[in-house]
């Protein structure tokens, strides 16, 4: 490995280095751009178009009333809704394969997302028509966290190994599901038709108040404090052995880890349902694109996760014109494709 | 100790079959059962045996045992203690197909679906396979990995697409759509048989180079082994065995992960005896499922990975504290 390969961040006050790639820089900027031009073609395409200069104008408040109202109140929460959730879905992903070090993990392999899941069924439940469907995110993060504790204290001996942890994640994960199921199933039916949409995952109907508001505060805490560990997840994923001997506190970061990745996909679940994929392709998508340490990794990861929830929001809002699909279903039908893609063309490793 | 192991689970999975044929939402006594197979009279009860619970039963021990073969398998090519026989993208392709034949080509019944389930599974097996092995490096287990996994999710994706786009259509395939034993006919199962057979017999054949096998490509090439035409059998074993079990029973999960487990907690890493053990409690696990799923919530019936999962999930995490070997 190169010196001159690699940017250096380093600030002289904390001890910090992200360990950026020049590659990871030069993907980031192109996606970034992909994105703000995803978003826009988001925001203008619609049963009513609006022409991309006139969304950009509504986004500083100069458009005429009638685009600015579509713009400002339906269009615009959704976009950013759906950048946030993905991003967050693909940085959760990229934090739980570098612990668990299996490329088959993650967030609905080791039971978040079923967690989630179930918060919301039971929620739904208990208290139809007795408390507001407001809170609904709130019972579905705290159906994730509480999964993810049985999971570690199930894992727990001596510590928690990440075989122990993904292989009892599996077995929690299948039993809260049939829990979800035959819940749905002595349910009302309008139980079974809800719960049914936040398990394949949607973002329509979402607003500022509600859904912008209590999600972007969390999201801008945690992606950049996730970031700033780019550190213990590159050591965590060269195994306990070699990370014990380099002096990691191995257990403790690999809890802080997992809460991170807890609550980023909890709180992506809560508000966009259990969408699918993008928790368990885009880290590896990002990985074929600027390599496997963790600093490039999860900005990339993040971007390419947002990309694909933005372009599967805008497929599932357009091609069925005037139904309105979930965009869960189309996230692999978008990514899938560029990630066989990807495989193709790196076929002799990078 | 293993010989003797594997004869009393053959017994318990001889039970669990008669229990299975025996009980239900009318328990029918064993002599009876014995009698509708020896001399059928034509009778209520003798009719309820031969044309449900039998097939019923023997659909779901060979289901499982296919499973849980192809999920061994897998897991052993896959070098992944996670991968089951759907990540292989067997059971999302034979799906798809389904609903692609129900919907658009105005095929029905169940015989006729069968096949296309099969054919399903086995083009979407091959396409992973190829996209798993192109390249200079030949089949990596990352590579087939993460090409089953993307695949499996592609397919699953264009699948919920079309169901949404036609309502009615759900209804149709909502049996495949979930896996069930219940149903179902013999003919089904005697069509797709040959290739369940096939694929047991490669995948018995092959315990002695998988065990090779699993050391690591390095080892397993300094040994001699051609590493990729081992992986290229293991592969076609799995496609006929998982896509053989998809076809009559529909994606059935769960069984192809855990059952592996929990075999190799009992009779340690020899595929000699891995293979043919897993055959036996991947049979016991789904039969014995199969039989629960109809007293949960008596007179209905809960679908049978509810309760694969509510019978193997504590049994696992136990074993997965204890002491897990991969």
């Amino acid at each position: 490995m190169n010196n001159t390969k690699f940017a250096w961040f380093r600030s002289p006050r904390f001890r910090y280095a992200w360990l950026l790639h020049k590659r990871a820089l030069r993907v980031s900027g192109i996606l970034l751009v992909m994105c703000a031009v995803l978003m826009v073609a988001s925001i203008a395409i619609g049963s009513q178009y609006v022409p991309p200069a006139t969304v950009v104008k509504a986004v500083f408040g100069q458009a005429d009333p009638m685009n600015q109202v579509i713009v400002e109140k339906l269009r615009m929460p959704r976009a950013i809704v759906a950048v946030l959730v993905g991003a967050s879905l693909a940085a959760a992903g990229a934090v739980l394969q570098g612990i668990i070090r299996n490329p088959l993990t993650s967030p609905d392999v080791v039971g978040v997302t079923e967690g989630a899941s179930f918060g919301a069924v039971l929620f739904v439940y208990v208290f139809t028509n007795q408390v507001s469907i407001h809170w609904m995110p709130l019972a579905s993060i705290l159906g994730a966290f509480a999964v993810t504790g049985l999971l570690y204290v199930l894992a727990w001996k001596k510590g928690v190994s990440p075989l122990r942890l993904v292989l009892i994640g599996i077995g929690i994960s299948a039993a809260i599901k049939s829990l979800s199921y035959m819940l749905i199933v002595s349910g009302p039916l309008q139980l079974a038709d809800r719960s049914l949409t936040f398990m394949t995952g949607s973002i329509y109907g979402v607003s500022w108040e509600r859904d912008v508001a209590t999600l972007l505060p969390w999201i801008a805490v945690l992606l950049p404090f996730t970031w700033l560990q780019a550190r213990k997840v590159n050591i965590q994923v060269l195994g306990d052995d070699i990370a014990v001997s380099a002096g990691a506190r191995v257990q403790r970061d690999r809890l802080l880890l997992l809460l991170l990745s807890v609550s980023l996909a909890g709180s992506a679940v809560a508000i966009g349902g259990a969408i699918s994929f993008i928790g368990l392709m885009a880290p590896h998508m990002a990985r074929r694109l600027t390599g496997p340490s963790f600093g490039s990794l999860l900005p990339v990861s993040a971007l390419l996760g947002a990309i694909i929830l933005l372009a599967a929001d805008l497929m599932a809002r357009t091609v069925f014109f005037p139904r309105d699909i979930p965009a869960g279903v189309f996230t692999a039908a978008i990514g899938a494709p560029f990630f066989m893609y990807l495989l193709y063309r790196k076929r002799n490793g990078t | 100790m293993k010989p003797f192991g594997l004869v009393a689970s053959i017994v318990a999975l001889v039970a669990a079959i008669a229990a299975s044929i025996a009980f239900g939402v009318t328990n029918i006594p064993l002599s009876v059962v014995w009698d509708s197979l020896a001399h059928f009279n034509g009778g209520n009860e003798h009719l309820v045996i031969r044309t449900t619970r039998v097939p019923r039963a023997l659909i779901a021990a060979s289901a499982g045992a296919c499973l849980a073969v192809a999920g061994a398998v897998m897991q052993v090519i896959t070098r992944n203690p996670i991968a089951a026989p759907s990540t292989l993208g067997v059971n999302a392709g034979a799906v798809f197909f389904i609903i692609l034949a129900t919907g658009w080509l105005n095929v029905s019944g169940l015989q006729a679906l069968t096949w296309v389930a099969l054919i399903g599974a086995a083009a979407s097996g091959a396409f992973v396979f190829f996209l798993g092995s192109i390249g200079r490096d030949g089949m990596t287990p990352v590579k087939i990995t993460l090409a089953g996994a993307s695949m499996a999710a592609f397919f699953y994706s264009l699948t919920q697409g079309l169901m949404l786009s036609d309502g009615k259509m759900f209804d149709q395939v909502l049996v495949w759509l979930v896996g069930s034993v219940a149903g179902r006919d013999l003919s089904q199962l005697a069509a797709v048989w040959p290739y369940m057979g096939c694929g047991m017999l490669i995948a018995l054949l092959l315990a002695g180079p998988l065990n090779v096998l699993a050391m690591g490509d390095e080892i397993a090439r300094s040994l001699g082994q051609n590493t990729n035409l081992v992986r290229t059998l293991a592969a076609a074993a799995v496609i006929l065995l998982a896509g053989g079990s998809v076809a009559v029973a529909g994606p059935i999960a769960f069984i192809g992960i855990i059952i592996p487990h929990i075999v190799r907690f009992l009779v340690g890493n020899d595929h000699r005896w891995i293979l043919p053990y897993c055959a036996v409690l991947g049979a016991l696990l789904l039969v014995a499922a199969d039989l629960g799923s109809r007293f949960i919530a008596m007179p209905r019936e809960v679908p049978v990975g509810v309760t694969t999962a509510i019978l193997g999930v504590p049994f696992f995490v136990y074993l997965a504290r204890k002491e897990l070997r991969t």
